[in-house]
């Protein structure tokens, strides 16, 4: 192990520069956040992720934003247990019937203020699922949502921009009070 | 005793069904095809629903061939009475179809919730509105006992269910799941779906095995249409396979390192992981290669770029994983943890036809690209890794051993993909046609079923690797630690998605 750690230290970081912010995201996430004061939070966002039906594919990319080369908590975004602990809620999947009282639950149990993200085709209208006896078709049908993040699924990069524009919005309302 | 061959001349033959014969058989030999498989001669491979009529997919060494029965009163002789692992899946037929099985030891839903608003929505649909009646869980009796539950919503990143843990002290004296949380009415969108559609929809079944079940998907409905893809096609897919097979495998690792506190390997697999993703990415245009493999081959052909790309990770990878093996099989106070940890017995993966390390890493020497095996696998050289220890650590190692010839794989498939065109036009034929596939996935084999008509899937049947694997997650835990569930459960790391439809 010593000799890993040791060649790590030489090698210099994997980590890449932070993605520039994408225009469409940036607009979606403006309009949302004008309805939404946010004054209480500094730069460190904590987000709750709720499956609500996905194929799984969602969550692969969602993990892969902790991987050395996007490092997300540099940015100060920590996925956190609780709800209870979160200010988003990152819901992924067209949400299933079966899935809509848990996501409807968790949303209670996170405080004010919040913001709700709908990440992937699926969880905008319920994407290929959509129509199904089963499906609920989109988290806005259970759950106010501030952003959208398209994608089948979103590489990284787009969740990471999406987030970041998040914060950034975030930390220029808090300078302007 | 009778062979799987001889019952298959009993019944009556379905022309149209390939490329393993399906024949329809009276109740008689129904019941006698599940005493078989209460011995254990034959090994159940899967079960599932029509309107008014339940098949049986079985193997019998290696032949195979589906059994069905007609059942217009909508019963029909319980397979779970005598082989406990058709459980979930006839309770699941009756979920969907409202096919009941005669004297089913377990009588509860279990993908239904009561939210649909509907019963039986594949079978005679009745509207039932939602409402929330609580499941009934099994009942654990003794001194001392408490009850732990966790999910649908779990503590980190990963799909929704419901463990259930009676615990005396620390130990778990029974874990019970509920699943069924990410049911997506798969089966009910694909009736009357064109081909294309239906293809996309079998590749968003379990997101990260969705190469293995477009492949699947694609080789049943070819076979439904008796349809030969060109040999790039076949080799291609094979790459494709073998490089979603290395990011699983490799995924899984550091996780189930992660989950005993060793944070390292999965700092480390990750990045593998990433780089396999991102050659993915420019060699097929998607990070994890999806909607790539359609009926008639594949909709990308790989290029020099896409070349030069998995050639370097291949080159990186050999370089770099040699390293975090020796760091695993070097690190003692890991395998305290993974050592002796969650032991399925061979018995019981012998029992459930478990696939994939789970099967493996128990003795259970199964691998659909053996046998029944498809091309072009007949011309590759690998090695099917098996232990016997069936814990956390021999599932660990089987996936090494994978990882490796995975990587052999993929460099000979580099080195002898064949050239010429990389898809066929598919037409569609008239009348019913009927097509059946086993793939191996990252996780296990993979069965997709299907019946075109004219183009149109009239009824396609997926059945996830872990139907047969979620149930040994219960039995593995018994008499472990409430603490070290976590690691089972990622050593096992059974789909949700897949098994919920
Ligand atoms: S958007 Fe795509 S990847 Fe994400 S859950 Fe839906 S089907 Fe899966």
């Amino acid at each position: 192990m010593r000799k890993l750690l040791f060649q790590n230290f030489f090698r210099g970081p994997l980590t890449e520069r932070a993605p520039a912010l994408d225009e469409a995201a940036v607009e979606e996430l403006a309009t949302a956040l004008q309805r939404a004061a946010r004054r209480r939070l500094g730069r460190s966002l904590s987000i709750r992720e709720i499956d609500a039906g996905s194929c799984n594919g969602c969550e692969l990319e969602i993990h892969a934003l902790s991987n050395a080369y996007y490092d997300v908590e540099r940015f100060g975004i920590r996925f956190v247990a609780s709800p209870r602990h979160a200010d988003v809620l990152l819901v992924t999947g067209p949400v299933t019937k079966n899935m809509s009282d848990a996501l409807e639950r968790t949303y209670r149990a996170t405080p004010d203020p919040k913001w709700v993200i709908a990440l992937g085709d699926c969880a905008r209208d319920g994407g290929c699922f959509a129509g199904s006896y089963a499906v609920v078709g989109g988290v806005s049908q259970i759950v106010p949502v501030d952003l959208h993040i398209p994608g089948c699924p979103p590489p990284p990069v787009t969740i990471l921009q999406g987030l970041l524009s998040l914060l950034d919005r975030t930390a220029k309302n808090v300078a302007s009070t | 005793m009778p062979s799987l061959i001889d019952l298959v001349l009993e019944g009556r033959n379905i022309q149209q069904h390939h490329p393993w014969p399906r024949v329809v058989v009276d109740a008689q030999i129904w019941q006698f095809a599940a005493s078989e498989l209460a011995y254990g001669r034959w090994t159940l491979v899967g079960l599932w629903g029509e309107p008014s009529t339940v098949h049986m997919a079985i193997m019998d060494g290696d032949a195979t061939a589906v059994v069905s029965l007609d059942c217009p009163d909508r019963v029909y002789p319980c397979v779970a009475k005598h082989h406990p692992p058709a459980l979930r899946l006839e309770r699941a037929i009756n979920d969907l179809f409202g096919l009941s099985a005669q004297g089913l030891p377990d009588a509860r839903p279990w993908l239904d919730h009561n939210r649909w608003g509907v019963r039986s929505p594949l079978g005679n649909r009745i509207d039932a509105p939602a409402t929330t009646s609580p499941y009934r869980f099994l009942p654990t009796e003794g001194d001392g006992l408490h009850q732990i539950a966790v999910g649908p919503v779990h503590a980190g990143i990963i799909e929704p269910g419901h463990f259930r843990f009676t615990a005396s002290g620390e130990t778990v004296v029974r874990l019970e799941q509920r699943l069924g949380y990410t049911h997506k009415g798969i089966e009910g969108l694909m009736r009357g779906a064109g081909i294309e559609r239906a293809a996309q929809l079998a590749g968003r079944v379990s997101g990260d095995s969705t190469v293995a079940y477009a492949y699947a998907f694609s080789k049943a409905a070819e076979a439904a249409l008796q349809l030969q893809v060109p040999d790039r096609a076949v080799w291609l897919r094979a790459l494709l396979a073998e490089l979603e097979r290395l990011a699983n495998h490799l995924g899984d690792i550091g996780a189930i390192c992660n989950d005993a506190s060793f944070g390292l390997m999965q700092a480390h697999c990750n990045v593998l992981r990433e780089d396999i993703l991102r050659a993915a990415n420019t060699a097929f245009g998607h990070r994890l290669m999806r909607d790539v493999i359609v009926p008639g081959g594949l909709v990308r052909d790989l290029d020099e770029e896409g070349k030069a790309s998995i050639a370097a990770v291949l080159d990186n990878l050999h370089v770099r994983f040699p390293a975090l093996i020796e760091l695993y099989d070097n690190t003692a106070s890991l395998q305290d943890r993974t050592v002796d940890t969650g032991i399925v017995t061979t018995a019981l993966a012998k029992q459930y036809g478990a696939g994939g390390y789970v099967g493996r890493a128990s003795g259970r020497t199964f691998d659909a690209r053996r046998a029944p095996g498809y091309p072009p696998y007949g011309d590759l050289r690998f090695e099917v890794p098996v232990l016997d220890d069936g814990d956390v650590n021999a599932r660990v190692w089987i996936r090494i051993r994978e990882v490796e010839q995975s990587l052999s794989l993929v460099r000979q498939i580099m080195e002898r993909l064949p050239g010429g065109p990389s898809n066929v036009p598919i037409a569609a034929v008239a009348g019913a046609r009927e097509g059946m596939a086993l793939v191996e996935g990252f996780r296990g084999d993979i069965l997709v079923w299907l019946r075109l008509d004219g183009g149109r899937v009239d009824r396609c049947h997926l059945r996830d690797p872990s139907w047969f694997q979620w149930p040994l997650l219960e039995a593995a835990i018994e008499n472990n630690i409430v603490a070290d569930f976590p690691l089972c459960n990622k050593s096992f790391n059974c789909s949700y998605s897949g098994q919920d439809l």
